[in-house]
């Protein structure tokens, strides 16, 4: 674990940013995270806190003593799986997963490699997917999933089964795959 | 009134039985749905986690797709749900992120669409009393967990479909069919989600603990209303015999699927011979098929 250096330059900022989008965006649920008083509900119904080294309220705190860079190098950021039950809980009503998602979208501007490998290669493979015909096709991203992260036979046992009942399309259906195209240039070219 | 339906990406492919179930339900209480031309994916997690104005885009482009159908959509993804009403949530409350996601849409929508879930227009379009009327065989015996998982009640603030922690919606759906409605504690808790293929372990450790919950309260099957769900709870049942070694063996079906029985639909119209685990048993041994 890196060591901590108590509010290093530009954290309040960071602190700032963070309390700053979310209530843009979300404001029924603005309620900054120095409100948090740390007593581990959020943690307690996560379902994926023993997978994280940070689970929610430590990373809650990480963001209240400015250590918001350690944080985003964190795999509990990427362990989340955006469940919301962190926030339907917190007595202070801090929106725990929203500034989980405002983290994640941080490391992604600033270029920092999200600490879950798996889980990053599952969703980049995923938008992949949809910009190239507008629509999820299934089959392809389980088989690029796997070739990527190089768990080759990882559910080899499912698609068999799920072929056999039914359940997987052969084909790629395409919607408004030119629009779609567009659509991920703009967005995610837009500053 | 003619419906909007966005049936998801899932509905063309792991989730086909949710998509023939729901389009026989309607059919069967007249309720016309017209698909939205040219839908597109929601983007779901994968697209909020590494974009906002990518998710609010695409939610967006579905939104005014819909809009120009009918002024309600129709959503059976509890995914797909949570992320169109989302949309509508963000574009109300940022107005230079709407500007920007109207842009990359290449739309004009002013956020009117209004998102239904399937279980919504079944209890609060159509009405539970219109609904009791048309049951020919009712669920009688049959004891149902209703399981609504995070993305259809979470956040409350933002969902507005039921209450959070104990919501009652489909529990109402399964009397109004005359199902017997099974009190237990694992309807909120998550399947673990998405984390299904990157870390199988998440979901198998949430699964076992739900089904074993379900099971403890004396639930036949469980109804879902999410694609996620379904496949979790029902698919993942085969990883947990190998790896926890626990056989829960546990029918796992659409509430769409259970309506349409209800209904007086066959098997095959439902598509009940997608499920994994099959269902056939308990419900020929309940009467209900």
């Amino acid at each position: 674990m890196e060591i901590l250096a108590l509010n290093p330059p530009g954290s309040e900022k960071d602190i700032e940013a963070i309390n700053a989008r979310l209530e843009t965006l979300d404001p029924d649920a603005a309620k900054s995270v120095e409100t948090c008083y740390q007593c581990g509900k959020c943690t307690a119904g996560c379902p994926a806190a023993d997978q994280m080294e940070f689970p929610p309220n430590q990373i809650i705190r990480l963001v209240q003593i400015g250590q918001v860079n350690v944080a985003l190098k964190s795999v509990g950021i990427w362990r989340c799986v955006s469940c919301e039950t962190c926030s339907t809980r917190c007595p202070q009503k801090v929106n725990i997963a929203g500034v989980m998602n405002t983290l994640r979208l941080m490391a992604r501007e600033r270029g920092i490699q999200p600490a879950d490998r798996e889980a990053d290669m599952f969703h980049q493979a995923f938008l992949q997917n949809v910009r190239m015909f507008g629509r999820l096709f299934e089959p392809m991203l389980v088989g690029i999933y796997n070739m990527r992260s190089m768990h080759l036979f990882h559910d080899a046992d499912k698609g068999p089964l799920l072929l056999s009942k039914g359940k997987l399309p052969l084909f790629p259906t395409s919607s408004d795959s030119a629009r779609v195209r567009r659509l991920f240039k703009k967005a995610l070219e837009s500053k | 009134m003619t419906y909007a339906y966005y049936p998801g990406c899932s509905l063309e492919g792991t989730a086909g039985d949710y998509n023939e179930s729901t389009q026989a339900v309607c059919r069967a209480l007249g309720v016309p749905l017209k698909e939205v031309p040219d839908w597109v994916c929601c983007g779901t997690t994968p697209a909020h986690e590494t974009n906002q104005l990518l998710v609010t885009s695409l939610g967006v482009k579905n939104l005014a797709s819909a809009r120009s159908v009918s002024d309600k959509v129709v959503v059976p993804c509890a995914a797909c749900y949570n992320r169109l009403k989302s949309a509508n949530y963000e574009i109300s409350h940022d107005k230079a992120l709407k500007a920007k996601a109207l842009n990359a849409a290449e739309v004009s929508y002013d956020g009117d669409a209004q998102v239904l879930h399937v279980i919504e227009l079944l209890v609060r379009e159509i009405g539970l009393e219109k609904l009791k009327a048309a049951v020919k065989k009712p669920l009688k015996g049959l004891a149902v967990a209703s399981y609504y998982g995070c993305l259809l009640v979470r956040p409350e603030r933002i969902m507005k479909f039921d209450d959070a922690e104990d919501p009652q919606t489909m529990d109402q759906v399964v009397a109004a069919v005359g199902g017997d409605v099974v009190d237990w504690p694992g309807k909120v808790d998550c399947c673990g989600a998405s984390a299904a293929i990157p870390h199988t372990e998440t979901v198998l450790k949430q699964v076992n603990q739900i089904l074993t919950d379900a099971k403890a309260c004396g639930a036949d099957v469980v109804a879902v209303a999410c694609p996620l769900c379904q496949n979790n709870l029902d698919l993942r049942q085969l990883d947990i015999r190998k790896k926890i070694g626990k056989d829960h063996n546990i029918p796992i079906l659409y509430i769409t699927q259970l309506v349409g029985l209800a209904l007086g639909l066959s098997a095959s119209e439902l598509a009940l011979q997608k499920l994994v685990v099959d269902a056939t048993p308990v419900l020929k041994a309940k009467g209900v098929l």
